[in-house]
């Protein structure tokens, strides 16, 4: 195998890792946890495949921001959002 | 850049075009991840409302059918980007095998996603179908609701996908895109698939695992 096609079994190997560890917290004794754990690695998950699967790594500055601008627009919709909620 | 993509108007270098192809791609891919993200927002929002609600839906779920089609999406990206290097490579059959692969991935995951809608079905899940089980009465029927809304957007995202993987893959074969110069249609066809695998990483744990 060439060094980029063992890279992408290495990140496709690291998401079947994550998705045991995510699977498997949720019959483990971590309470309140679960919901940070799994969102903990819903992102890693994410961020692997954004940045080998979808190219952001072979990307200059530029196209890294606007790739992953979105990640603003929705933390201002998800904080106002939760803000209300969470804290009434 | 790669020397042997084909440099088109109104581009003065293969860096720019390749810069253009890519940022097209991730700006409407955001518009994307709006139309999904606005639907996690009012999940998580009635997951912090309604916790035990929400818990109970959750448990209603088919969690090994919902793990096992996250396994398969994930093995199907692999296939995409496996597709995308042999492309860039230019090797024509090796590509369309690639994007088979993944097609037929995604493939079972509709049919096993359509097997769980029918396990759903008998469970008195769905809404307005079936006899309504007594769990769909208060808070938790309309989590149950929210889960049906944002896996079917998803299924219907999945099954573009399949359209857009399997007309590439044609394009591909037929010798209608040359490989290596017009890789680029497989890398775009392959972000949209990769995308679509991203939000169902974060449908999987808001849905299935909030089992509480």
């Amino acid at each position: 195998m060439s060094r980029q096609t063992l890279t992408l079994v290495g990140v496709w190997a690291a998401l079947m890792a994550l998705l045991a560890i995510t699977v498997g917290a949720t019959f483990g004794p971590f309470g309140a946890w679960k919901p940070a754990i799994n969102l903990a690695v819903a992102f890693c998950k994410a961020g692997l495949i954004f940045w080998v699967f979808m190219h952001l790594r072979e990307q200059r500055g530029v196209a890294r921001v606007i790739a992953l601008a979105f990640l603003l627009w929705l933390s201002i919709l998800m904080g106002l959002t939760l803000a209300d909620v969470l804290s009434r | 850049m790669s020397d042997y993509v084909t440099l088109r108007e109104p581009y003065a270098a293969r860096r720019q075009q390749s810069d253009a192809d890519f940022l097209g791609m991730y700006v409407f891919l955001a518009t994307e991840a709006m139309l999904f993200g606005a639907l996690m927002c009012l999940t998580f929002m009635y997951r912090a409302e309604h916790p035990q609600a929400s818990a109970l839906a959750a448990r209603q779920m088919q969690l090994w059918i919902g793990a096992a089609n996250t396994g398969i999406l994930l093995t199907s990206s692999l296939f995409v980007a496996l597709g995308v290097q042999a492309a860039r490579e230019g090797g024509r059959r090796m590509t369309a095998g690639m994007l088979g692969a993944a097609m037929a991935l995604g493939v079972l995951f509709l049919a096993l996603k359509g097997a769980e809608y029918g396990l759903d079905y008998k469970d008195g899940l769905m809404p307005v179908v079936g006899h309504p089980s007594p769990v769909r009465e208060g808070p938790a029927g309309l989590f149950i609701d929210l889960y049906f809304i944002a896996t079917a957007l998803h299924a219907l995202h999945m099954a573009i996908g399949l359209a857009v993987l399997g007309t590439t893959a044609a394009l591909v074969l037929r010798g209608a895109k040359q490989l290596p110069q017009q890789a680029v249609v497989v890398e775009m066809s392959g972000l949209y698939w990769h995308f679509v695998d991203v939000v169902w990483v974060f449908l999987f744990p808001l849905f299935y695992l909030a089992r509480g």
